[in-house]
């Protein structure tokens, strides 16, 4: 295995991005030093494009290789050296890691492009390019890193720019909840990561003799791969802590409640980190341990379930969401759901297929969403849109395409992964109502998306001041053009088998290789699949469009008649709500009546420190009631004193 | 008729020594009490020259007589603070000098 040094230039050059732009945003908050958005911008998006040409390279490098399985750089600084456990730095690029290298740095650089005409009237500039970069560095850290704890850096550090970049515009109060709501919703599921890893650790450590581990450096995503029979019956357990990590990391049931509000953040952050790259970490994750999870077949229904109800239920909601964020925020829940639903039927090559595309149709939406979010003066409404169209031509057309492509609309690329799945999921002989479920999200999707884009594009313009809409300058319509090209075209690479070769699924077969696949589907029933999903996607698109071109207000008589339920799902089935009542309100009754009242107030301030301050006063009063003053006092003390030594003395 | 042994200068000495202690912890005025530091220092003195004799060694000797040349300059040091004292407070009685009491 030759030692590729290279590949650790992919997240050092964000990273100096990151320091330079860091100091100049530190200077400029002090008023002082030489600021130029020009130059900022040029760090930013240089740094982000030279990462790009490196996956690029290491990319055709291991495309021309087949023999070559990973590139790596690994043992780069040892961590911890122990008799029992060791860990160290490393890069490791194997087939998964590059394509995840490629729409990582390649949209993220179109994502800095954009923010240049985003942000620029932003006072914040540098900070945030400087926050973009840092999050690229942890991100590349995350798909870079062949040990799970260097993975764990990258994972933290994802979250924690995730935090800053929701509330970049902190002195808003409610912005500011939000990023801090995202942060401690994600560290509750980085607990069932961390558990996660200490089981591994645990159960491989106490394994001696001739079956123990090869390698003390358990962590290392090689050494856990020869290793992963010896987890033994705690595998279902560890694979499930895991999967925790990973629903708080990607938004799905139980832990989904953060990414509807992490739209506080400005609009090229949701479309770069709440869309196509940190929220997919965790299907990245389970990705990469596919090993373990092949093991675990009941983690796998697990994850199956809580991928399609997540799937099905944000479907739900992002049907009645009025803010174009919102609507788009749901549909990422939602799609995050598929690629958990393709996870745990084993189409591991099917969630990252769905990543990959997923990236350049959802950061394209949100791309569109926030040109017209700057268009219209950070209106986000949709009921105060309509008619952009006209106004606006490439956003929408870029618009109208990204959501063909997330209907599942043939030739567009979400229809080919989001066919997979499907197909995945009925043929991979499970209970049949995954896949039905799956089908009707398919179908709402296709419909939400229809009615934002009716909803923001068509019709009259109801914004009040329809003379100021203009279309957002090259410098974000560019990035625009070349993401629709990309979520129109990417979907060849994975050819449906009755199409021919599928070049993704074979490039990533070293995933899930155990996978208990029955895939008893034929060519025929495969097409058939094909034919209903993209039928059923087409016959909702033109509900939808019909429906409300028509009369945007058609579902006014629905939505009396069932305003109960309406009311419910508006108000997101009420989980926040129901979070609130069940786990934060006793929390802060408890904090508030026992933590803070008595055991802080009574047991750490009263016994405590006021208790030893009592104590070291009673001793020094009672002491110096000896201390008289009188020179005669102290030399009586002196004299007892001498004769206590000379006792000593003489007894010994 | 016993001849004066070396135990007569030891005990006269110790008892010189309790008198002087005696004197500190119960006389009030600090005149006495420096007085009694010098008895202190003479019972020392007499036990020093009685065992230099009955060893037959120099060096007690010669240790008495620089304890004498301490006292003489202890006793000047020591008037001259309670001079400096009178002069402050009028005083002179331990009993009113207690400003070091905890």
């Amino acid at each position: 295995m030759t030692n590729s040094l290279y590949i650790t230039l992919i997240p050092l050059l964000p990273l100096l991005g990151f320091f330079m732009n860091g100091i100049i945003a530190f200077q400029q908050s002090r008023g002082k030093g030489f600021f130029s958005t020009k130059i900022t911008s040029f760090i930013a998006c240089s740094s982000t494009f030279l990462a790009f040409l490196i996956s690029v390279f290491a990319f055709i490098t291991l495309f021309q290789n087949p023999d070559l399985v990973s590139l790596k750089a690994s043992n780069l600084l040892d961590w911890m050296i122990l008799e029992e456990f060791s860990l160290s730095f490393g890069f490791c690029i194997d087939h998964l890691t590059s394509i995840m290298l490629l729409f990582i740095t390649g949209v993220g650089f179109l994502i800095h492009v954009y923010s240049i005409g985003y942000m620029k009237e932003d006072e914040a500039y540098a900070r945030y390019m400087a926050y973009l970069n840092l999050f690229l560095f942890f991100m590349l850290i995350l798909v870079l890193a062949d040990s799970l704890v260097f993975l764990f850096v990258g994972w933290e550090g994802v979250g924690l720019c995730s935090y800053l970049l929701i509330g970049f515009w902190f002195t808003d109060k409610e912005k500011a909840v939000a990023g801090k709501k995202a942060f401690i919703v994600n560290r509750i599921g980085d607990f069932g990561f961390l558990l996660g890893m200490f089981m591994i650790v645990a159960t491989l450590v106490g394994i001696q003799g001739d079956a123990s581990p090869t390698s003390t450096n358990f962590l290392d995503i090689a050494t856990l791969s020869q290793n992963a029979h010896l987890l033994g019956p705690g595998i279902t357990l560890i694979t499930l802590c895991l999967f925790f990590g990973a629903t708080g990391k990607s938004a799905q049931i139980p832990l989904y409640i953060w990414l509807p509000d992490a739209m506080a953040g400005p609009t090229p952050v949701s479309a770069l980190i709440h869309a196509a790259t940190m929220v997919t970490a965790g299907i990245y994750m389970i990705a990469k341990l596919s090993f373990l999870f092949v093991l675990a077949p009941i983690t796998l229904h697990v994850i199956a379930i809580v991928g399609v109800s997540t799937a099905f239920i944000a479907a739900l909601i992002g049907l009645t969401q009025y803010d174009i964020k919102k609507v788009l925020a749901y549909s990422t829940v939602s799609q995050l759901g598929y690629m958990f639903l393709a996870l745990g039927v084993g189409a591991f090559s099917g969630a990252i297929f769905h990543v990959f595309t997923h990236a350049f149709f959802k950061a394209g939406l949100f791309l569109c969403a926030g040109s017209v979010i700057n268009s219209l003066h950070h209106e986000q409404d949709i009921r105060q849109m309509g008619g952009l169209w006209k106004k606006m031509p490439i956003t929408a057309i870029t618009f109208l395409l990204f959501t063909l492509a997330i209907s599942g609309i043939p030739p567009f690329s979400g229809f080919f992964s989001k066919d997979e799945i499907l197909y995945m999921t009925y043929a991979n002989g499970q209970h049949p109502i995954y896949y039905w479920l799956g089908l009707l999200t398919a179908g709402i999707t296709a419909f939400y998306m229809m009615r934002a884009f009716v909803y923001t594009f068509m019709g009259e313009t109801r914004y009040k001041h329809p003379e100021k809409i203009h279309e957002s300058p090259a410098v974000m319509t560019y990035p625009l053009i070349i993401l629709a090209v990309f979520a129109s075209l990417v979907g060849f690479i994975g050819l449906p088998h009755i199409f021919g070769h599928n070049w993704f699924g074979h490039w990533l077969n070293s995933l899930g290789q155990h996978t208990p696949h029955h895939i008893d589907g034929s060519f025929l029933q495969e097409g058939h699949l094909m034919l209903i999903s993209t039928a059923w996607a087409v016959f909702c698109l033109y509900m939808a469009y019909r429906l409300y071109t028509k009369n945007l207000n058609f579902t006014a008589p629905i939505k009396k008649s069932l305003s109960f339920l309406y009311n419910l799902v508006y108000n997101k089935f009420k989980v926040d709500e129901l979070y609130n009542a069940l786990i934060i309100t006793p929390i802060k009754v408890i904090s508030d009546c026992f933590l803070n009242k008595i055991f802080d107030a009574k047991i750490i301030d009263g016994l405590m420190v006021n208790g030893l301050a009592h104590a070291s006063r009673f001793f020094a009063r009672s002491l110096s009631i000896i201390q008289t003053g009188y020179i005669n006092h102290y030399v009586f003390y002196l004299l007892i004193g001498l004769w206590l030594v000379l006792i000593t003395l003489v007894l010994t | 008729m016993t001849s004066i042994s070396i135990h007569h200068y030891l005990i006269l000495s110790a008892l010189l020594f309790c008198l002087g202690l005696i004197g500190i912890i119960i006389r009030r005025n600090i005149l006495i009490v420096l007085m009694c530091i010098e008895v202190l220092m003479n019972a020392v003195n007499l036990t020093f020259i009685a065992l230099a004799r009955y060893y037959n060694n120099i060096d007690g000797h010669v240790i008495s007589i620089f304890v004498m040349a301490i006292a003489a300059v202890e006793a000047a040091i020591g008037l001259g603070i309670v001079i400096a004292l009178f002069r402050n407070r009028e005083t002179i009685k331990t009993d009113d000098l207690k400003a070091m009491k905890g």
